[in-house]
This record gives structure tokens, C-alpha cells and sequence, in this order.
């Protein structure tokens, strides 16, 4: 008789209760991942206030040329920062956090949790997209405040290419974090953001980097997502091209990371 | 009802040791069964056939020194490693393909902790506790283990023993049916050794399997109804603490005593009138027999006579560690 087999013993402690559901365990992770990133100074410095710090600098101080082309100083420079704002959190953020996780153990035991590793991934993919809410209700506020007109007709657009960035530079911090040494990936997770800000095409289009190099930003994730963000809310519409090199980077990544990614 | 009344569900969970041992434990009573596993590293067997049964509503301890192989082991177990050879039947299922159906009903600790360290301590309990449908109260647990004084502390700032006992919270707040505690009381002052050792003897009487992994003798003969010795990656002895101590159980050995002498090497055999002194390591002696007051004066006077001095002496029954030492000539740490 199976339904007496599988009444749970009398006992206390020893029942096993089954898991939560698949929904609860994930949110659980999310606002878990939300929580630590958000109370975590160094994370809030690169996340929040890096963006903001680009966007109201430049904005505020002429120092640094940048050619417009016709459009006013915040209207250019605001998708860009945007464009920032997603690779801090979805690369450089969530490298860092996942390398000490998974140097700590910490992938490890809740992979052996009910949440398992999928759940541990949702929620950590669903953590980015939280802490990027919050980006950019800071970001949008300040561009608002110091002038912004973004083409509303292509708010939905900029919605969609900050998701493809998202799933881009997330795999690449998997990618890094799941491959490297906890130490290694601090370093490189904040040079590589420093370096795609200076010469990545994302502040300033590829178009406009010198020489070759202006086709080599093009087919950067941080170039295409640029350029991307910059086509939706200045023009109202998203060419095609950086749509195609940000989707090529996420399968590319994608698939490195199921293949390289190690656990511990 | 198939059932024959003998593995009625119902039945008191064991807190004695039986009498069989591990291998012989009845298909219903296993919690988990580990046949011939070869786990290798770079293609050295780290885990070279190792075979072994835990029982429900018994403690399992795998002992071994570092780098026997006992996490290797206890990883395979819980799904972490692939086994390279053999097969690991946990509650009857298999760790990588049943392991959604076997996360909810296994509890795991880790050596390394896994707590992330700018977590507040309760906080990370809490976490945990939400992944399952109806999980132990927080609070009873937190109290349990005496981590109230540090529930607002992050993961960071803990100390050794406390991410220990915070760990182990984190293995059992999803009410386990077997629960795999790898070192789990490294690090602690004594006072947190005892609310752990306490916690795995209520696990047990509930009727929860428990397999820990230890180093440390003293662990595995207080809280262990089996034991597994693991050498090299393989299992050198099994039985019973008082199977093993008593050479399998053999008549009148039980009520020798062993003699335990350090001092330097080279003591002769008949150092003592009556009794054989063995050299099982270098400086390391041990004999069995009978040992009375006299026995006590005769060793000192010998050792005397040859102006030798003893760095220890002492004598009671043989324990884990004097097997270890008698099957590998090694010590344990």
C-alpha cells in the first residue's frame, strides 16, 4: 500500500517537508542577490554611482569634446551612460559576486538546496534586472533633471537592447567567474569595464574612434550595445547590426560558459 | 500490505548500534549505499573502490586522515562530482540524475562553509529556510546552536566555529532524511562541539541518516553508531566502534587494557615482563593485556634503568585511533 509508505514518520525533526515552490525559491534568490549587491559599498560605487558620476561629469564639464552630431550634450550622452549602467551590473557586478561565491562554496551548497543550479541562475539573472531597475530610475531622474529629451517612441526599443546586453555581458561575467581565480576576476571584471568606457564604443560611438579601431568597438558587445541604446532614444529606432553582434556575443558566451564553467 | 511487520515504518528508530554491522543492514534501513567508487583527479584515484552503507536513524562516520578521499566521497554523494567508476544510491536514487527529487530530502554541510560572507549570519539561515515547503523553526534552531549572539554578525566577521554551527543549521533547516556534515565540528571550542554533537544524536533519534566525515577520534566514538576507516581512498575497517576496537568482536579482548607509551625509538619488545611491547611507529608503542599498578612501576623502573624518558604514558581501552595506527602504521593527523 503505497499511501502508507509515503505518510511521513511521527517524529519531529525528521519529516522532510519537500520544497518551497519554484517561483518562491527564485524570488527568494533574486531579492537575496538584490540585497547583497545593493548593501555592498563597492558594488553601490561601480553600479550607481560610476554611472552617475559619467553622466553628470560630462554633462557639467566641457573638458572632454564630444561630437555630438547635433544632438544637445545629455540627449548624446545618456544612452551611453545607460549602456554603462548594464555592463557594471550585468558584467563587472555579477563577476565579482559569482567569482567569491564560488570560491566561498556558496554555488556550491545552494546548488544542494532545493533551488538547485537553475534556480541558483534564475536568480541571479533576475538580481541583475532588479539592480538595473534601480540604475535607472537614478540615471533617468538625474538625465531628466539636467535636461534629458529621450525619443519616447524608442523607450520600448532601449528596454529591448538593454536585455540583449544583459544576457551578453551576464554570460561573460559567468564566463570569467566560473573560470578564473576569485582575485583574478576582481581585476579584470573593473579594468574591462574601465577600458570598454574609455575605447569600447559605448560613451563614444564606434563611429567616431580612430581609424580601425572604430570597426573593431562595432562588433564589441559594449559597442553594439552603445550603439543600440544611442539609436533608440535619439532616433527612435535600432539598426540592425548592433541587434546581431549582441546576439551573437550572448549564444557565443552562452555556450563558452556551459562548456568552461566550473562549479568549484 | 506487502509489508512484512519487520520494516513497519512506524517501528522506534534505532539508537544503538546493531549487531550486524553496516553491510548487513536491511534494504528499508539504508540511507545510502556506495558500491566500489572511483572518483580520480588528473588520473590519480582519489577514490580508489570504496564501498560503504549508511543507515537511517544512524550516524555514519567516514574517518580517515586529510586526503583520504572522505569529501571526495561525500561530494559524489551529494551530487557535486560525477564518480569516474561504482555506483552511490542515495535514499535509493541516483545523486546526479534523481538530484531534484533528492535536494529537498538531503541536507548538506560543507567543509568549506559555502555561506557567502557579507550575509548576516540569521539572515543566510532565513535564506535557506525559504527554499523549502515547511522547514524547522528558525528561531528553535538558532537557539539550539547558540548563534542568537551572532545572528546580526555577516559571514565575514564569524568565527571558525560559528560558521560551523551556522553551517550545520543551514544542513538541517530543511527537516533532512539524510543529512552529509563534512567536518563538522573543525574549528569549534569545545561548548559548540557539544551543542553539535547534541543536535546529531537528536537527528538520529528522529530517524535521520547522518554521515559525517571526521579526523578526529574522539568525534566518531562519541557520536557514531558505524564507522568507516578510509585509507588512500579505499575502506581499510567497518563495523561498529566497539566492533572495531575489540578486534571484530573477539572474546575477552574487551576487557584488556592497552598500555600507550611515547618515548624514543628503539625500546626493546620485553621492556616490560609479560607483556610485548610493540613499536607501531617510530617512538609509538603499544601493548594489550592485562595492566595493573605493577605494570606501571615496571615501565618506569626500565625506563630509568636505560635513562630513557617517557613523553607520555597512558593506558585504557584501545580506541579508533590505536586501530588506525595498528591497519596503516600512521597516525591519523
Amino acid at each position: 500500500m503505497s499511501s502508507h509508505a509515503a505518510t511521513a514518520p511521527p517524529d519531529a525533526g525528521a519529516p522532510h517537508a519537500g520544497p518551497a515552490p519554484t517561483r518562491r525559491r527564485i524570488a527568494a534568490q533574486a531579492a537575496f542577490e538584490t540585497r547583497a549587491i545593493l548593501r555592498n559599498g563597492e558594488q553601490i560605487l561601480v553600479t550607481v554611482l560610476l554611472p552617475l558620476f559619467l553622466l553628470v561629469g560630462l554633462d557639467r564639464v566641457h573638458a572632454v569634446e564630444l561630437d555630438t552630431s547635433g544632438a544637445t550634450r545629455i540627449d548624446f550622452l545618456t544612452p551611453g551612460v545607460l549602456a554603462v549602467a548594464v555592463m557594471s551590473t550585468a558584467f563587472t557586478s555579477q563577476a565579482i559576486a559569482t567569482a567569491f561565491d564560488r570560491r566561498n562554496g556558496v554555488l556550491r551548497l545552494m546548488a544542494t538546496t532545493p533551488l538547485g543550479r537553475g534556480g541558483l541562475l534564475a536568480g541571479k539573472v533576475l538580481g541583475v534586472l532588479a539592480v538595473e531597475v534601480v540604475q535607472a530610475v537614478v540615471l533617468v531622474v538625474a538625465a531628466l533633471v539636467l535636461g534629458w529629451h529621450p525619443d519616447a517612441a524608442g523607450i520600448p526599443l532601449a528596454v529591448v537592447s538593454a536585455l540583449l546586453g544583459t544576457a551578453a555581458f551576464t554570460a561573460l561575467a559567468l564566463l570569467v567567474a566560473g573560470t578564473l581565480r576569485a582575485e583574478g576576476v576582481l581585476a579584470l571584471a573593473n579594468l574591462l569595464l574601465v577600458v570598454l568606457i574609455v575605447a569600447g564604443g559605448v560613451l563614444v560611438p564606434p563611429a567616431h574612434l580612430a581609424g580601425g579601431w572604430s570597426h573593431v568597438a562595432a562588433l564589441l558587445p559594449s559597442g553594439a550595445l552603445g550603439d543600440a541604446m544611442r539609436g533608440a532614444l535619439l532616433d527612435g529606432s535600432v539598426p540592425v547590426g548592433p541587434v546581431l553582434v549582441l546576439l551573437a556575443w550572448t549564444v557565443v558566451l552562452g555556450w563558452a560558459t556551459r562548456r568552461w564553467f566550473r562549479w568549484q | 500490505m506487502s509489508r512484512t511487520p519487520a520494516t513497519d515504518p512506524a517501528a522506534p528508530p534505532r539508537t544503538t548500534p546493531h549487531e550486524g554491522g553496516p553491510g548487513r543492514a536491511r534494504a528499508d534501513d539504508v540511507a545510502l549505499r556506495v558500491d566500489r567508487l572511483v572518483k580520480r583527479y588528473a588520473g590519480t584515484a582519489v577514490v580508489d573502490g570504496l564501498s560503504l552503507v549508511a543507515r537511517r536513524g544512524a550516524v555514519t562516520a567516514v574517518l580517515g586522515p586529510n586526503g583520504a578521499g572522505k569529501t571526495t566521497t561525500v561530494e559524489c554523494c551529494e551530487g557535486l562530482r560525477s564518480p569516474d567508476g561504482g555506483t552511490v544510491e542515495v535514499l535509493g536514487l541516483d545523486p546526479l540524475a534523481d538530484a531534484a527529487a533528492l535536494r529537498p530530502r538531503v541536507g548538506v554541510m560543507l567543509q568549506d562553509g559555502g555561506l557567502p560572507t557579507g550575509v548576516r549570519a540569521l539572515e543566510m539561515l532565513e535564506h535557506v529556510a525559504r527554499m523549502y515547503a515547511d522547514p524547522r523553526d528558525v528561531g528553535e534552531l538558532t537557539e539550539r546552536l547558540g548563534l542568537g549572539s551572532f545572528a546580526r554578525t555577516t559571514v565575514r566577521r564569524l568565527s571558525g566555529g560559528q560558521r560551523q554551527r551556522l553551517a550545520l543549521a543551514v544542513a538541517v533547516v530543511g527537516r533532512p532524511e539524510l543529512a552529509f556534515l563534512d567536518e563538522p565540528s573543525a574549528g569549534m571550542d569545545p561548548q559548540s562541539r557539544r551543542a553539535v554533537w547534541d543536535l546529531v544524536a537528536e537527528l538520529r533519534s528522529d530517524g535521520v541518516g547522518v554521515v559525517l566525515t571526521t579526523h578526529l577520534m574522539d568525534e566518531a566514538e562519541a557520536l557514531a553508531d558505524d564507522v568507516v576507516i578510509v585509507d588512500r581512498g579505499k575502506v581499510i575497517a567497518q563495523g561498529s566502534v566497539r566492533e572495531l576496537v575489540t578486534d571484530g568482536g573477539a572474546d575477552g579482548r574487551e576487557h584488556e587494557q592497552t598500555l600507550r607509551l611515547e618515548a624514543p625509538a628503539g625500546l626493546p619488545a620485553d621492556l616490560l615482563p609479560g607483556l610485548e611491547l610493540r613499536e607501531r611507529a617510530p617512538g609509538q608503542y603499544v601493548t594489550k593485556g592485562v595492566v595493573d599498578p605493577g605494570t606501571l612501576v615496571a615501565l618506569t623502573q626500565a625506563l630509568a634503568a636505560r635513562d630513557v624518558l617517557a613523553s607520555r604514558v597512558s593506558v585504557g581501552r584501545r580506541t579508533l585511533e590505536d586501530v588506525f595506527l595498528d591497519l596503516t602504521g600512521r597516525n591519523l593527523r
